[in-house]
């Protein structure tokens, strides 16, 4: 998506740009708008956008009310660096608000977007994101409706920060949260672990390491659309994106929230050979490793197949597997069978994982 | 994968562990040193599957572990300065010193950074010029060498900013520390293999003769751990106290003899104080009168600094192998990761940290 006219004689983002006057104008008009902006500047799901008149320039965006449920959330995306194997940070912004409502089995309707840009950021780099942002939107089938920028003074900011907002409709009979994981539930991923994590750490200063891995980043609202399909009306108890802290904090999360155990079996879990690779050599592991387009799925016994094989014939997950189940046993806590027999806990980690020593 | 899948086959480690029940005739104590080779332990419940006479005992090889309270509050006292970068390997900024930790520096202002490689370290002082960069130099036998790497290139720079914060540590001194205990219990050592890589092996040939214990230098994985045992309860039933080595791949009885060369060119054995354990004669590593200009403590008056640690924390009676850690009244109450008393809650590698996080209570006191 190219910006049809050129919006200013600048390379880099000065402090004028968020100072509300013609710059912040020319910023908001030429880039944002026009990336953003529908064909006609309407939803591409026609309708629950308020007419084109009600959504030009103004300080809110108009939405008609939806029948039945809606989820609301939001995000903060602060990576370093910006640009990374397999994405960058517009593509997580969108991606993890529209992830974060799919987890509660919703559509996602419109999201917005704020920008906090440090002065000097290069345009180059600002449009790179924000068509990147657009492209990942119209992937997720979503529209950014509405946004703010901010400039903050050099040195004040990483660059730029992003945050989004999303509204999702929740369909009819959908209710999907850790309250309704029973025991006996399967554990399910949608794929292999660590993509996203790594291919970061692969490409953080002094840490460079040669590695084909690509972020795993993608929206997971289609996956679990299939999957909502495939399943026998409310067998889907509990989803959670695996983001920060991995399986092991998902997992642990859930089963305090929940109070019931879990049992997940070690040789089970998919993790590909490259992230296993650079796994032993920093001294790291898979299981806590950051993802951006995995999820775990609770499903009650009887439609854990159909999910499966639902998320196996779809291209986000085709390395999905069956990695265990709810139990009675020990609530709170997940138990990691290992590969030899004997288990034992996979516990939250206190702090973020660090390269060891030796 | 090449190197790791083969020494995690399920049906191989069974053997070798039936192996191991077969050969154990009587109980035995058995120390792995390095704290690698614990957190393979716990991670993979080898434990339990060896025979109930069999008692493994986890060792102080965790440098993060043994390094004393002393040193990091003069690692805080660095990092406070203006003019000083202060640079780390990730797992030093967790763990406390009398007040803080260096996260807590970092976000109070000081510059802390997480490097991967003291080079690292080298190119940001070359970089900098006005200001000073400290590296923490941590480490048993294997990262010493590149530490002494990082001073000769600094040196060849002719850079004047540039230091280490020594608190290098040996790994024979502390296995005859250990047997030196008379509440010492252990009866044969499985020998870290990567030290081993480093240093070869013949260090360890007349601890073994003197105290008539095996020693079996051993590498990480499953399978290498419980060859290791193996080889070292065939030597205890057969009454042989022999210096083997098990790590092959990596392990020559010479060592590395350009890294060794290294090491001594830039550092001199001294006395060093453990943590939890106290001194114990040439223990550490020192940097020599010719490169004194890169010794942070002289170059910073850091002297004045001293600590005592606390009184609750038994990370000393754990190191040495007299406790387990779930033992310790502490464990998992008033000592957690979150709010550790003692560094071996801290370090990924730390006995009381692989406790923690790989052993409920209630199944760390079946043990």
């Amino acid at each position: 998506m190219q910006c049809p006219v050129p919006f200013s004689q600048h390379s880099t983002v000065q402090l004028a740009h968020g100072g509300g006057g013609r710059l912040m104008r020319e910023l908001i008009e030429g880039l944002f708008r026009a990336a953003f902006a529908g064909p006609d500047d309407r939803s591409p799901r026609g309708g629950r956008l308020a007419a084109p008149a009600r959504t030009a320039a103004h300080d809110s965006t108009v939405i008609e009310p939806s029948a039945g449920p809606l989820a609301f959330t939001t995000d903060s995306f602060v990576v370093s660096p910006l640009f990374f194997p397999g994405g960058d940070i517009g593509r997580l912004a969108v991606f993890g608000t529209v992830n974060d409502l799919a987890m509660a089995g919703a559509e996602p309707l419109a999201l917005s977007a704020a920008f906090i840009i440090e002065e000097g950021f290069a345009f180059e780099s600002l449009r790179r994101v924000v068509d990147s942002m657009a492209r990942a939107a119209s992937e997720a089938g979503v529209r950014i409706v509405t946004g703010d920028t901010k400039v903050v003074d050099r040195g004040k900011g990483d660059g730029l920060f992003i945050t989004t907002s999303g509204v999702g409709r929740v369909p009819p009979g959908v209710d999907i949260r850790p309250g309704r994981v029973a025991p006996g539930d399967q554990v399910i991923v949608s794929g292999d672990l660590g993509r996203h994590g790594l291919a970061i750490m692969s490409v953080r200063q002094g840490l460079e390491f040669e590695t084909g891995l690509q972020s795993d980043c993608a929206a997971l609202n289609g996956l679990v659309a299939a999957m909502l399909a495939a399943a026998e009306p409310d067998d889907v108890h509990c989803l959670r994106d695996l983001t920060r802290g991995g399986l092991a904090a998902a997992a642990n999360e859930i089963a305090q929230d929940a109070a019931v155990g879990m049992a997940l079996r070690e040789t089970e879990i998919p993790v590909c050979t490259a992230v296993q690779a650079a796994c032993e050599l920093l001294g790291l592991d898979p299981l806590y490793a950051a993802n951006e387009g995995r999820l775990m799925a609770l499903v009650a016994q009887r439609s854990a197949q159909a999910v499966f094989q639902a998320m196996k014939s779809h291209p986000l997950g085709r390395d999905a597997a069956i990695i265990g189940e709810v139990s009675v046993e020990q609530p709170g806590v997940v138990e990691l069978l290992g590969p030899y027999g004997p288990g034992r806990i996979l516990d939250l980690l206190s702090g973020e994982q660090m390269p060891r020593i030796c | 994968m090449k190197y790791l899948s083969e020494y995690r086959d399920a049906d191989q480690v069974r053997r070798a562990a039936e192996a191991i029940r077969a050969a154990a005739t009587r109980p035995w104590c058995i120390m792995e040193v390095c704290g690698g080779q614990t957190h393979s332990i716990l991670r993979f419940a080898l434990d339990r599957m060896l025979p109930e006479s069999l008692t493994l005992i986890h060792g102080p090889g965790c440098p993060v572990c043994v390094t004393p309270v002393e040193v990091l509050d003069r690692a805080m006292a660095l990092a406070a300065r203006p003019e000083v970068v202060f640079c780390s390997f990730g797992d030093m900024l967790r763990v406390p010193g009398s007040h803080c930790d260096l996260f807590a520096m970092k976000s109070a202002g000081g510059d802390v950074r997480v490097v991967y490689s003291p080079m690292d370290a080298v190119e940001l002082a070359r970089r900098n010029t006005d200001r000073h960069v400290v590296f923490f130099a941590v480490g048993f036998e294997t990262t010493a060498p590149t530490n002494a790497l990082a001073v000769l290139h600094a040196a060849r720079l002719g850079l004047k900013n540039f230091s280490l914060l020594t608190a290098h540590v040996l790994v024979p001194p502390a296995i005859r520390a250990v047997l030196a205990s008379p509440r010492c219990r252990v009866q044969a050592f499985l020998a870290a293999g990567h030290v081993c890589t480093i240093t070869g092996t013949s260090e360890y040939a007349p601890i073994a003769a003197e105290h008539r214990v095996p020693i079996v230098a051993t590498g990480f994985e499953p399978l290498d751990i419980l060859q290791g045992i193996l080889m070292c309860v065939r030597q205890l039933e057969s009454g042989r106290s022999e210096v083997e080595i098990q790590y092959t791949r990596s392990v020559r009885p010479e060592g590395n003899p350009a890294a060794l060369r290294a090491m001594a060119e830039v550092f001199e054995p001294v006395s060093r104080p453990w943590r939890g354990i106290g001194v114990i004669p040439d223990s550490g590593l020192a940097l020599r009168p010719a490169f004194a200009e890169f010794d942070a403590e002289r170059r910073f008056d850091l002297s004045g600094i001293t600590a005592n640690e606390s009184p609750e924390c038994r990370a000393g009676e754990v190191l040495q192998g007299l406790i387990r850690p779930h033992q310790c009244p502490a464990f998992a109450q008033r000592c957690t990761p979150q709010h550790p008393l003692g560094a071996p809650m801290v370090s990924a590698e730390g006995a009381c940290a692989a406790y923690y996080r790989y052993r409920r209570p209630s199944q760390a006191s079946t043990d």
